[in-house]
């Protein structure tokens, strides 16, 4: 017997984690693409260790990562003295903990795909820009950036998918606040907790159907099966 | 008029170590085989490739020295890479806009249109770069680098990664160029065709190093050139079509020291055109012979000849007026007819070719 999910707490729920994974993919958009650009390019030493922090969230357990970040920015942690200090209070159990949080959890999948679009484009294009008179940070926006959009689109998708579907680091750094901090994946766990399948199967289900849309959309967008 | 190049540099396996003083009008080859330097030296002086400690001055403008570095985008150079390098998500259209509204002194309409006619891509402006063929996407790359209104242009074998028709449809247009909008060009190539038919100097380059340099015509007609040609070594002089015999389909050439009978390509009387002849080509006799089926036959003098690479050949210069010409003969022969220089004899000329 199925019924309507009409809690309004669902509703929350989902509104919650879309407003999450919506924020944090712009963000990462901002802040990946100049890390993309630099670990594209540079011949530094230092490319191999930002490179391997920027994939850890690749191989490390969820929990893992929130237990961290849950210390950092805690009253005893240097982000959460520094938060606190500059009037802002505590970050854990708050949406811009979650933010914080998942901005770190998701960075791989914007980076890399961006970083692998950048590397394709090579040195050719930028110098042909050059020699036509774009400056470095010209050429960048008018070829580099419009050259790379599969690598952005990508990148934009996984992230925002790779959000929503995150469930340890929100439960060991967000909690379980309805409204504040509970996102569906959450909220699914919880329904089961209390043997609400019903509602458990809307939710599920949801995120099933939206997942596979997700990467129908990006395989049918990238077919060349460059993704990565 | 002049460009000041000096540049050191040091890898592991390759060295480039030039000091050149080139002359900023007309063609100058930079000739040389794969791996002479002469791909690094040009994007050095388009500042493509960081030499440090490298001089640059172009018309008395420092755009490199030890206190001056000059970022590519600011030096007024159209550049033509090997591969045309057009920006994939731009029409044709779009590829011309990007250097022309990026330059301080926009073109006029007038000269937009001038240029897309000298390159014949007037049908081509609404298409994508692969919807072109090699040639055509080549001939885009060198009006884009001509629409910033460049002061120096660098081409780097803009005919190399064609096949020999698509050359053959671009050389004619790199030819105007010159006489027609009198840009400096710096033209790397290792194909002496390429060379004999275009440039006005050359700098032959090997190992990093530039071994030879000056006009085209007495560069080429060295017996020490550094660089053997083997097959290619021959002569390039200038010459004007003076008459055209319609019944033979012949024209007769005059040059500086003589005439030449050539097969008649159609160019007009009173033109000036460039004549290659192969050494290969030139045979030496030490009495005129008139029962041989050979048209071109010329006075000349020996004034010195050298060795090839091969112990059986010798190359012989010789002066026909104030032309100089190279002949290709085994040492045998060269001997037998006691070749000193000085002497005087008659060239047997095989080939003429009209090239440009």
């Amino acid at each position: 017997m199925l019924s309507l999910p009409n809690l309004a707490s669902d509703f929350a729920a989902i509104w919650l984690t879309f407003k999450l994974a919506t924020v944090v993919t712009l963000i990462l958009l901002l802040i990946g693409t100049p890390i993309a650009w630099w670990l594209a390019r540079t011949r530094s030493w230092w490319k191999g260790p930002v490179g391997a922090i920027v994939a850890l969230p690749i191989v490390l357990p969820p929990t893992v990562l929130g237990f961290y970040l849950l210390l950092v920015m805690g009253p005893q942690g240097a982000v959460g003295q520094f938060t606190e200090w500059a009037g802002i209070g505590l970050l854990p159990f708050t949406f811009w903990g979650l933010v914080v949080a998942s901005v770190f959890y998701s960075m791989p999948f914007v980076v890399q795909p961006i970083q692998n679009a950048f590397e394709a484009i090579g040195e050719r294009p930028l110098e042909a820009a050059a020699t036509l008179r774009a400056s470095p940070l010209d050429a960048f926006f008018s070829v580099a950036v419009p050259l790379a959009k599969p690598g952005f689109i990508t990148a934009a998708i996984l992230g925002f998918a790779h959000t929503v579907g995150e469930f340890g680091v929100v439960l060991m750094i967000g909690g379980n606040i309805p409204e504040k901090t509970r996102v569906v994946s959450v909220l699914i766990y919880d329904h089961v907790e209390a043997l609400e399948y019903t509602q458990a199967h809307w939710l599920a289900g949801g995120m099933l159907i939206f997942s596979f849309f997700v990467l129908l959309a990006l395989y049918s967008l990238n077919p060349s099966g460059k993704r990565k | 008029m002049s460009i000041e190049a000096r540049f050191r540099l040091d890898y592991p396996g390759f060295t480039l170590d030039v000091d050149l003083s080139l002359p900023a009008t007309g063609v100058t080859a930079l000739f040389g085989h794969s791996g002479s330097g002469k791909t690094t030296l040009l994007r050095a002086i388009a500042g493509l490739e960081r030499v440090p400690g490298g001089r640059l001055v172009f018309d008395g403008a420092v755009w490199q020295d030890d206190a001056t570095w000059l970022p590519t985008h600011r030096r007024p150079l159209g550049y033509v890479f090997q591969e045309a390098s057009l920006f994939p998500h731009l029409s044709v259209r779009g590829n011309l806009d990007y250097g022309m509204k990026r330059t301080w002194r926009r073109p006029a309409g007038a000269d937009f249109q001038t240029i897309v006619d000298l390159l014949g891509i007037g049908a081509l402006l609404d298409r994508k770069p692969d919807r072109l063929s090699g040639g055509e996407r080549q001939r885009v790359a060198i009006a884009r680098a001509l629409l910033t209104q460049p002061r120096l242009l660098l081409m780097d074998e803009p005919l190399a990664a064609l096949d020999l028709a698509r050359k053959e449809e671009i050389l004619p247009y790199l030819e105007q160029l010159d006489e027609v909008l009198h840009i400096p060009m710096l033209y790397v190539s290792h194909a002496p065709d390429e060379v004999a038919r275009l440039a006005d100097h050359i700098v032959v380059l090997d190992g990093g190093r530039a071994l030879a340099a000056g006009p085209l015509t007495e560069t080429l007609a060295r017996l020490d050139l550094p660089i053997r040609l083997g097959e290619d070594a021959g002569a390039v002089f200038a010459a004007t079509v003076a008459e055209r015999d319609a019944e033979w389909h012949l024209a007769r050439v005059e040059f500086d020291g003589g005439e030449l009978w050539v097969r008649d390509s159609g160019v007009a009387v009173g033109r000036r055109v460039r004549v290659r002849i192969l050494a290969r080509d030139v045979s030496i006799a030490n009495s005129r012979h008139d029962d041989v089926s050979i048209m071109n036959l010329l006075p000349a003098t020996v004034i010195a000849h050298a060795g090839e690479d091969h112990p059986s050949a010798v190359l012989v210069q010789l002066s026909v007026g104030a032309t100089k010409l190279l002949a290709r003969l085994t040492r045998r022969s060269a001997q037998r007819l006691d070749l000193a220089p000085g002497r005087e004899v008659w060239v047997q000329i095989k080939a003429v070719a009209l090239i440009g």
